[in-house]
């Protein structure tokens, strides 16, 4: 039975390679028992089991240890290979946009400011192609997030390896996303204003209205017989801890005014995403018990007489400092989100060590996103979402994946791109013949 | 014709209108008044250096008939006593748009661009009209000349200030009492010129700096074969701009580099401009002397920043707090160099600020004479009228300033100001200085007064006992009025006296607070408190902080020099067939690679341990956007005739941070906004040159092309250019290129020709001289721009992004072009469907030149890491993944003889990693360009902390300004665009 559908298995992926319509076609769950054994195993938790055995069975890792851990089932030999856990997308648009400027394709972002009741997972593209290209770079898991307005909606944590958003769903509407207003913002240049930054009058009015709407989302209770407020109701899970809020910020006056707002509105959760300012305000982020979502290492310094290397060391001064620290590229394309390993291998460079690195896009990210019983670290009872690449997995040149697994599932590592790859190089292959 | 108020009407009646000897007389009789004025015992600067004391200025309509100190007075004249007062002439701006509106801005219609010209019969471009002639538009101003002379100034030059090629301006004296016929001393002054398009057209062409040089060039090129009749057809843009070629040309350039271009476009047509400058020349100084032009300097320094919100405070860059501190200098750096310079009041607000910013230049050390000659004989001389205005020498308009003592003195009064020797009365010579405490008696009660600010803007304080009461006062036209209000009981005492000529008690009547009316009487009883310490303060030298190269954060306080260095016992990765050479070392001198071996004997060269460490050549970029003022000239679907060379910004942050990824040389491309793009530059990183310092010697010349969507505009919506499809864009190449194969035969042929900037370039590629760099996509355009090519007989150099370049990747090995490409962009666009990270390692492996590139400010500082991503899509080698990014670029830009690997003879751009240089751990340690290190990780730490040292000095410098009472404005951030292939700007 089961090679029958490796046979059907294979045809779809051909089909698939000549008509490039579909995308890889999901994995059958696990049936048999798979030992991975004399790796390097990288915990994401900046442990590491040099030689290891890892075992997982029906999704879950049952066995974890040194070489004498006894194996189980099929046994794949990754001598001299690493084993990682699945790294994690946080704060993406992954899925509700497939090409930017194509206004067709695009589903992420809503009209309105504040509209916590849009929710991505119903948008979410199972079959992206975008998607896909994440899984031979070792990135498993997103958190599908609306874009733009004040309040853009609410996001959904998926697995990359789904027939439909159904099947994707990890966590169903897990958090709310609040882009915070700034002190200052840029001319309105198509007006004929100057471009530079100025300061924003507005400010003050912008966090009363957020305010106001907080707490309103904090009184309002439905009514039998009355029309509910979605919006209101939206709110609902930030303030019993069901919901997190994520919050925008990248400025010290504006990550100050926001997670005091969010606090003294009665939100239980918070996490900061940007924070590009959050060194300089550690103690208050950890007074409040405040963890950080990054913008990506690969970016430019905001202002001229910044550090040239501050956006690459930022993850590396927050985790010195104490606090809980992962990275996100809400602000980059889409597509880009295949580099997260490379943005935490960027943080190496800096001085951190390559297993903490890690933890930026995987164990960190995990807690960050309140899906740490499952996912983020390759511990026993956890599921067995994890890659094994031929060498450093956070190195451009050594990341090169032999195996995926998503809940004990084997993924094809096969895309659009890698099809297109193989086609022509055949077609030069021929050409030398 | 605009309606005469009554009032103005009448007020010419009464004045004997002088100069229209010829026209009737109906409402009176004709009369003339031929009296003398003697002006006598005043302080007389006949010029800036020709000072009489004690001497006598005799004036009869309108002329200086004599200045001297023993004038003899004839009959008929009337004389003012100006003992201890001092006579100037005044002050000539070159450069106002005075009396002159400007057009009213054109209003979009639709969203397509407006390609074509709104004018028939005038030059092809809108924003060239040189016909326009300010004396059309004129309409004397009567606030605005009053204004100016409460300023100081006598006569003005006009212009419309709006176009590339503004037409013609106007002299005007701004004397109120005359009529047109008298105040109009020239009606056409100069033609004026600038880089900003009209107001009025929406014509898109130029879009870009680049593109309104390329349009002045061509303009200038057109007229001289207008000249020679060769056209059938009229251009009265062109005729007119050719019959006022022998009129002083002024080019508002309004910055040191524009400066620079203004006056590199006048060397090629032999115009030397007047240009008017932007307030930052100092930066650059050196180039700005030699220009060896004249200029006209603003005077609107910065205003201080308020920083008293520190989180606001951020937001201001280094280098604008810094220009708020060293601009009032500019004009001393200027005359210290000995560059001739006029001064204006253009910029300002108002023309009353005037006074008081220039105190501020004297105040960092301008000389008073050579403010006083930019004011009067410098402008004079400018607009070649040093015979009639710019000093009170014999025949000259008797135009002149009486003031009460030195032009310049914060404390001084101006009194009157003379135009064509009429009297306008600023503050009144009556007017006495108040000054003094006073003891005021109404009634039965008694109240202390005080006044201080001197005989023009008087202010006093009332108090009753130690309690303040609010007070307001005037004095003019000798009467004074004061009203004081003790706001507790609302109570308000108003009271009114006329000033008598001398004398310590000013007598009056007031109203009570009841209504009652009585007298009043203020007797002296002392000197007023002496100046506050605000004032002393201004007048004190500030600390000014030190220009640095570029004047900018992490700018050079001392330019780098180069030096001899050996690297000692590094891994060297050579991008030549050597391959990767462990403990080995390498020896710079000379700004040269001299030897690379084992042992080397260092001589005078500083060694630097290299062992555990990484060297290599510089990085190269082959598509950056970096570095440039503009990027895309839009507003045609050619555009040739533009180069970037011609915006290098030297002054950009994104190069210091190149430089701290190892990145050594980059080509700046132009956009993809068009088919035909412009020319790049190929520039060198060397931080704190100016733009030719960084510009290769000898650059190969290169010209970006485009296909695909950018071109046909299919991703924002325009409609109305040509190409909207794949097809059309090949219809434009073949087109131009035809264009362009005919006019270089009639060139070579010895025919006379119309000399056309984009033909000249497209010329250049089919003869082999210039090459194509063209952004590209999908297949079938990549193969159709080579079938292009080979029509005409050329080859394609590169394709840039070429992201589809794996599809066709054997068509291109025949035509021989090479490929430089991104590491692993997709998904953003249509066009980049198919676009795969493989692409390099496939087009590598069918054997094309492959380059990696960025096309983006943030991936250049780190193409060592995206050139290791070809070693994970597609397994290429580590040393064959180097090379994309360093002798591969070389080899496509055509400077592989000189960079892009380490061999002997080649120059020493290095760089020093702390790590195998394709690891994602690998920092640059030292970035070296000719044997001058550019970047260094120690030197960078310090320059951090000198930042933080110098923003905190001046922000303690601007909370001072703003404590004691200086005007300051809200913080203001930089935005730098980040220029991306598709960025129209």
């Amino acid at each position: 039975m089961m090679k029958f559908y490796k046979y059907i298995i294979a045809t779809l992926a051909f089909m698939a390679s000549a008509t490039g319509i579909a995308q890889q076609t999901p994995a059958a769950p696990q049936e048999e028992a798979i030992t991975i054994s004399g790796a390097t195993a990288h915990i994401g938790n900046g442990e590491v089991i040099e030689d290891a055995v890892i075992v997982f069975e029906n999704g879950v890792i049952t066995a974890m240890g040194s070489a004498d851990t006894a194996t189980k089932g099929k046994v794949i030999n990754a001598d001299g290979k690493h084993v990682y856990p699945g790294i994690i997308a946080p704060a993406k648009s992954l899925g509700l946009i497939e090409i930017n400027a194509v206004r067709a394709s695009n589903d992420q972002d809503e009209i309105g400011e504040l509209i916590p009741h849009v929710r991505s997972i119903i948008a979410y593209n199972a079959e992206s192609k975008v998607v896909e290209s994440m899984r031979p770079n070792g990135v498993l898991i997103g958190q599908t997030t609306p874009q733009g307005g004040t309040i853009s909606g609410t996001s959904s944590i998926v697995q990359f390896d789904a027939w439909n958003w159904e099947d994707a769903v990890i966590k169903e509407d897990d958090g709310i996303h609040l882009h915070w207003p700034n002190t200052f913002r840029r001319g309105r240049w198509w007006e004929g204003e100057d471009r530079g930054f100025k300061p924003n009058k507005d400010y003050a009015e912008d966090i009363t209205a957020i305010e106001t709407f907080m707490k309103n989302s904090m009184a309002y209770k439905a009514k039998d017989g009355e029309q509910p407020n979605q919006a209101f109701t939206a709110m609902k899970g930030l303030f019993d801890g069901s919901q997190k809020l994520y919050v925008y910020a990248d400025g010290e006056k504006e990550i100050i005014d926001a997670i005091t707002t969010a606090k003294e509105s009665g939100v239980k959760d918070v996490v900061l995403v940007g924070g590009y300012e959050s060194h300089k305000i550690i103690p208050f982020l950890k007074q409040h018990n405040i963890p950080v979502l990054v913008q990506e290492t690969h970016n430019v310094p905001a202002r001229d007489d910044d550090d040239y290397d501050l956006p690459y060391k930022l993850p590396k001064l927050l985790a010195d400092g104490g606090l809980l620290v992962a990275i996100q590229n809400s602000e980059a394309s889409n597509f880009q989100t295949r580099n997260l390993p490379f943005y935490a291998g960027q943080v190496a460079g800096q001085g951190m060590d390559m297993e903490t690195a890690l933890t930026l896009i995987t164990g960190n990210s995990a807690k960050i996103l309140g899906i740490d019983d499952k996912y983020g670290t390759l511990e026993e009872g956890k599921s067995a979402t994890l890659f094994i690449s031929e060498g450093n997995a956070l190195d451009m040149r050594t990341n090169q994946l032999t195996h995926a697994f998503i809940d004990g599932r084997e993924l094809s590592l096969e895309t659009h791109q890698t099809e297109l790859w193989k086609r022509y190089s055949e077609k030069y292959e021929r050409q030398s013949k | 014709m605009r309606k005469l108020p009554l009032v103005f009407a009448l007020f010419c009646f009464l004045q004997a209108v002088v100069a229209q000897d010829y026209f009737p007389k109906n409402d009176g009789v004709k009369e003339k008044n031929t009296n003398y004025t003697a002006l006598t015992n005043a302080t007389i600067y006949v010029t800036p250096t020709q000072v009489i004391k004690q001497g006598t200025l005799l004036i009869q309509e309108g002329k200086v008939i004599d200045a001297g100190s023993n004038v003899s007075i004839p009959e008929n004249t009337v004389t003012v006593d100006l003992q201890g007062k001092f006579i100037y002439p005044s002050f000539i701006d070159p450069y106002t748009g005075f009396g002159v509106d400007l057009p009213k801005r054109a209003e979009r219609n639709g969203r397509s661009a407006q390609y074509e010209p709104s004018r028939e019969g005038f030059y092809w471009n809108d924003h060239i009209m040189p016909e326009n002639s300010a004396i059309g538009k004129f309409e004397y101003d009567k606030m605005k000349a009053k204004e100016y002379r409460e300023a100081g100034f006598g006569v003005v030059n006009t212009h419309i200030a709006d176009g590339i090629a503004r037409g013609t301006g106007a002299v005007i004296a701004l004397n109120d009492k005359g009529g047109d016929a008298q105040r109009i001393l020239e009606d056409e002054s100069g033609q004026f010129f600038s880089f900003e398009r009209s107001i009025a057209s929406r014509q898109s062409y130029p879009s870009s700096l680049m593109g309104s040089m390329a349009l002045l060039r061509q303009m200038y090129w057109d007229s001289e074969w207008y000249a020679k009749g060769n056209v059938d057809t009229k251009d009265r843009s062109l005729e007119a701009l050719l019959e006022n070629k022998s009129l002083p040309a002024f080019f508002e350039a309004g910055d040191k580099g524009n400066a620079l271009r203004a006056d590199a476009i006048g060397d090629r047509f032999n115009i030397n401009y007047i240009i008017v400058g932007g307030g930052n020349e100092y930066e650059s100084i050196d180039d700005i002397k030699e220009t060896q032009a004249r200029f006209i300097m603003p005077v609107d320094f910065p205003d201080a920043y308020d920083v008293s919100d520190p989180y606001a405070a951020k937001y201001i860059a280094l280098e604008d707090m810094r220009a708020w501190n060293q601009a009032p200098g500019n004009l001393k750096a200027l005359s210290d160099k000995g560059i001739p310079f006029a001064l204006t009041t253009h910029k300002l607000k108002k023309p009353t600020e005037f006074g008081e910013k220039l105190r501020k230049a004297l105040t960092y050390g301008l000389d008073k004479t050579k403010a006083l000659e930019a004011l009067t004989t410098v402008p004079a001389s400018y607009l070649n009228m040093s015979g009639e205005i710019g000093s009170l020498q014999k025949g000259r308009y008797a135009n002149f300033l009486v003031t009460s003592g030195d032009i310049f003195d914060k404390k001084t009064t101006l009194y009157e100001n003379w135009v064509q020797g009429e009297k306008h009365v600023i503050n009144s010579l009556e007017q006495r200085d108040l000054n003094g405490k006073y003891s005021l008696t109404a009634g039965t009660q008694s109240f202390d007064l005080e006044i201080s600010g001197g005989a023009d803007k008087p202010k006093s304080k009332v108090s009753k006992g130690s309690e303040e009461l609010k007070s307001t006062m005037t004095y003019s036209d000798n009467w004074m009025t004061l009203k004081f209000s003790d706001e507790k009981s609302g109570k308000t005492w108003r009271a009114t006296a006329l000033v008598p000529d001398k004398g310590s008690q000013i007598s009056g009547r007031i109203v009570m607070p009841d209504g009652a009316e009585g007298n009043f009487t203020a007797k002296r009883t002392g000197d007023a408190a002496s100046k506050d310490e605000n004032e002393e303060k201004a007048t004190s030298k500030p600390e000014v902080v030190a220009v640095t190269y570029p004047n900018v954060g992490y700018g050079f306080s001392q330019k780098p020099r180069q030096t001899d260095m050996l690297f000692r016992n590094a891994t060297v990765w050579t991008s030549e067939d050597a391959g990767v050479l462990e403990n080995t070392d390498v020896l710079v001198r000379d700004g040269k690679i001299a030897s690379i071996g084992k042992n080397l004997n260092a001589g005078r060269a500083t060694v630097i341990d290299a062992t555990g460490k990484h060297l290599t050549a510089g990085i190269i970029d082959e598509h950056s956007h970096i570095a440039a003022l503009s990027i895309n000239e839009s507003g045609q679907n050619s555009s040739a005739e533009v180069s970037i060379e011609d915006v290098v910004d030297p002054e950009d942050i994104n190069i210091y941070r190149n430089l701290g990824g190892g990145v050594t040389s980059i080509q700046i491309l132009h956009g993809s906004a068009n088919p035909i793009g412009g020319r790049s530059a190929i520039i060198k990183l060397k931080w704190g040159e100016d733009a030719e310092g960084l510009i290769y010697d000898n650059s190969p010349k290169f010209i970006k092309f485009a296909l695909g969507e950018n071109v046909k505009q299919s991703n924002w919506q325009s409609f109305s250019r040509f190409p909207q499809t794949r097809m059309g864009v090949e219809q434009v190449f073949v087109n131009y290129f035809n264009r362009a194969k005919a006019y270089d035969a009639k060139k070579k042929s010895g025919e006379p020709y119309r000399y056309d900037e984009e033909m000249e370039v497209l010329a250049e590629i089919l003869n082999g001289e210039r090459f194509i760099s063209s952004h590209s996509y999908v297949q079938s355009e990549i193969n159709m721009l080579m079938k292009v090519a080979e029509q005409f007989g050329f080859r394609v150099n590169t394709f840039t992004h070429i992201l589809e370049g794996y599809k066709v990747a054997d068509k291109m090995k025949e035509h021989g072009v090479g490929a430089s490409t991104f590491s692993d962009w997709w998904a953003y666009k249509y066009e980049v469907n198919d676009a795969i990270p493989y692409n390099a390692a496939i087009m590598a492996n069918v054997g094309l030149t492959v380059a990696i590139n960025s096309d983006d400010r943030e991936m250049s500082r780190r193409l060592n890491q995206e050139a290791a991503k070809t070693v994970k899509y597609g397994g290429m080698s580590e040393e064959e993944a180097w090379k994309m990014v360093t002798i591969n670029p070389a080899k496509l830009l055509h400077i592989d003889d000189r960079v892009g690997s380490i061999a002997e003879g080649k120059d020493a751009d290095l760089v020093l990693w702390t790590d195998h240089p394709l690891s994602v751990a690998a920092k640059a340690e030292k970035t070296i360009i000719e044997g001058t290190v550019y970047f260094d990780l120690e030197t960078d730490k310090k320059k951090r902390e000198a930042i933080q040292a110098e923003r905190s000095k001046l922000i303690g410098m601007m909370l001072d300004e703003k404590n004691g009472g200086g005007k300051t404005r809200a913080p203001e951030g930089k935005d730098r665009i980040n220029f991306e292939c598709e960025t129209i700007n």
